[in-house]
């Protein structure tokens, strides 16, 4: 957790952003993120992500639970507590199949869903610094990072010429912390000062 | 233009299909000098009606696709749609095939296939009496010429109206009358074929080899067997025409709807397969149980596992990851996998019911399927040789174009 210097640059526009994310990788400059109102085809292609490992994490808790399932069931109906139902053999795989099923489903997605929080760093109570409100409604904001190599004006200058309607510089918090935001970045209240 | 082209058969392909369907003519030839005098041709009608009911309902499977997507609004498929057009053009010849097969089976009296057919037993057999009116070759006959009939029909006139535009650029009101004209057709076709393939037509052809058995379930088993053959067929042209340079506005995302489908309706598959199977497991009760006694246990246990390996298991491992939905050599290994599982699912279907005491699998069974398999790529090739291979007028191209999964 550290603080850094951020040069925020909004597009209104989803092929300007494109173009100016190609171009802004290929200069060197360094993305810290692209905060969009809604999810964006392709977008994580053009950034260079890595592929998410989401879905390995998924499979993997599928297989737990399948094996949770298998050997519980069999634990207990073949040594613990063995019990006849309708004259059939103890070991009756198809009727353990439903159970099986249903722990993979549920192992799978709850892991998911918690694995997805962590990787988001999504949690109650946990906080991060927020670029521009307007990320959450009709404005995609490219933030890069400053190192020591490049100065801030260059980059405000270069976003300006590939097509940012709004660029400022920004000292924050990279990481996430625990409590409440600074009453400046509150944004309600900001909006009633600034209606009265 | 390029997206004006028409697909050129090769020589080597037209030579390829020639030759399957003479294997497949000469394979009823040679079966029928070998079988049909022995035990009343029970071998040899048995496979006859197993590939052409199997080979029928796949590429009904793919007019299917495109009615069902059509009458979803989706965009998607419009750069191959063609392909599945031409496909589903097949069921006019192997209609008529399937349809003089039935025929045949209940004006020569076969009732060692159709046990109903048999008119003692059915005088002294209380469940079968009560059956009668379901059961009974004018039932039979009417409800088989409405099924293949209307679906040769409404397969036609869904194709026309894909044609239809192909020379007259459409304006966006005239665009918005004709998405609603498709849309109003597939609806009508979907319609018949949640009434034959989805409910009545396989408890008649398939279902009544066991005349006292019965499952509520059959049809959707069937028709989920049907599909997932169908879509890898429509996958193998997708392919192979990508392959030969067409198609060049359908890619890789594409492919990977195709074998999202594949996967996902394997999986469906795999659910009523094991619905149907393990409620008559669990109740066991001997009437319902007589169906899977030869399967489950006797001659055909082998198909039965066979059936669940290819079936379920390979598409659940090897169809898992991304990657795997995107490459064309999965996608071809898989398909082919998947078009011989099911099969292998229709043919414990057939001789599980009419040759109960062994698996009589053998030469001729695959010699009848390569008929069939020559068939669908000699009249899909010509077929698609006759039209433009992308309707480019089509107001839905550009989303398939920009098409991205």
């Amino acid at each position: 957790m550290s603080i850094k210097k951020f040069v925020v640059g909004g597009f209104t526009d989803e092929q300007v952003l494109f173009s100016a994310v190609k171009k802004v990788r290929s200069s060197g400059y360094k993305i810290h993120d692209v905060y969009t109102p809604m999810p964006i085809h392709g977008l994580d292609k053009a950034m260079g992500l890595r592929e998410t490992s989401l879905h390995t994490a998924g499979f993997i808790y599928g297989i737990t639970g399948t094996t949770t399932a298998l050997s519980g069931i069999g634990w207990i109906f073949l040594s613990d507590w063995p019990l006849n139902f309708g004259g059939k053999p103890h070991f009756s795989l198809p009727a353990w199949i439903p159970i099986t099923f249903e722990l993979t489903v549920l192992f799978s997605a709850v892991g998911m869903v918690l694995t997805f929080c962590y990787l988001c760093q999504m949690a109650p109570f946990v906080k991060k610094h927020h670029f521009n409100l307007r990320s959450t409604d009709d404005l995609f904001v490219m933030v890069l990072e400053c190192t020591e190599k490049n100065n801030e004006s260059d980059m405000s200058a270069f976003l300006n010429s590939l097509g940012a309607i709004e660029v400022n510089v920004q000292e924050a918090e990279t990481g996430w912390w625990l409590g409440r935001y600074d009453k400046d970045s509150k944004p309600f209240e900001k909006k009633k000062a600034s209606l009265a | 233009m390029s997206i004006k082209e028409n697909f050129e058969t090769p020589s080597r392909y037209k030579t390829w299909s020639l030759a399957l369907m003479g294997v497949g003519a000469l394979s009823l030839i040679v079966g029928y000098f070998l079988y049909s005098n022995q035990d009343g041709g029970t071998r040899f009608w048995s496979a006859l009606l197993q590939n052409s009911v199997y080979f029928l309902l796949v590429v009904n499977a793919a007019m299917f696709f495109f009615a069902a997507t059509t009458l979803a609004w989706g965009g998607w498929q419009i750069s191959f749609r063609r392909v599945t057009e031409a496909i589903a053009a097949c069921v006019i010849p192997i209609g008529a095939i399937c349809f003089v097969i039935l025929l045949a089976l209940v004006f020569g009296h076969k009732s060692n296939i159709y046990e109903w057919l048999n008119k003692d037993l059915v005088q002294h057999d209380e469940a079968l009496k009560g059956k009668s009116g379901f059961l009974s070759p004018s039932f039979f006959i009417v409800w088989t010429i409405l099924t293949i009939g209307l679906w040769i029909l409404f397969g036609y006139r869904l194709r026309v109206i894909s044609r239809e535009i192909d020379d007259t650029p459409l304006t966006v009101q005239e665009g918005k009358k004709y998405i609603w004209k498709n849309t109003v057709w597939s609806a009508v076709y979907i319609f018949w074929f949640a009434l034959t393939v989805a409910s009545v037509t396989p408890w008649l052809w398939l279902m009544s080899l066991n005349a006292h058995w019965f499952s509520t379930m059959y049809s959707w088993y069937t028709f989920a067997s049907s599909f997932v053959p169908g879509i890898a067929l429509i996958t193998l042209f997708v392919i192979y025409l990508k392959n030969l340079g067409y198609l060049e506005f359908t890619n890789k995302e594409h492919l990977h709807d195709l074998g999202k489908f594949q996967f996902a309706f394997s999986i469906f598959w795999t659910y009523l397969w094991f619905s149907q199977f393990m409620l008559i497991w669990y109740a066991n009760i001997s009437e319902e149980t007589v169906y899977f006694k030869t399967r489950f246990e006797g001659a055909y246990a082998g198909l039965f596992y066979l059936n669940l390996v290819i079936n379920f298991l390979a598409p659940l491992l090897i169809y898992m990851s991304r990657d795997s939905k995107r490459s064309y050599a999965t996608l071809t290994f898989m398909s082919v996998a998947l078009i011989f599982g099911h099969w292998i699912d229709f043919y414990q279907m057939v001789f599980g019911s009419t040759m109960k005491d062994h698996v009589p699998m053998n030469l001729f069974d695959f010699g009848v399927a390569a008929g069939f398999v020559g068939l669908i790529m000699w009249n899909t090739a010509r077929v698609l040789g006759k039209y433009p291979m992308i309707p480019q007028n089509h107001p839905f191209l550009k989303e398939s174009i920009i098409h991205h999964t």
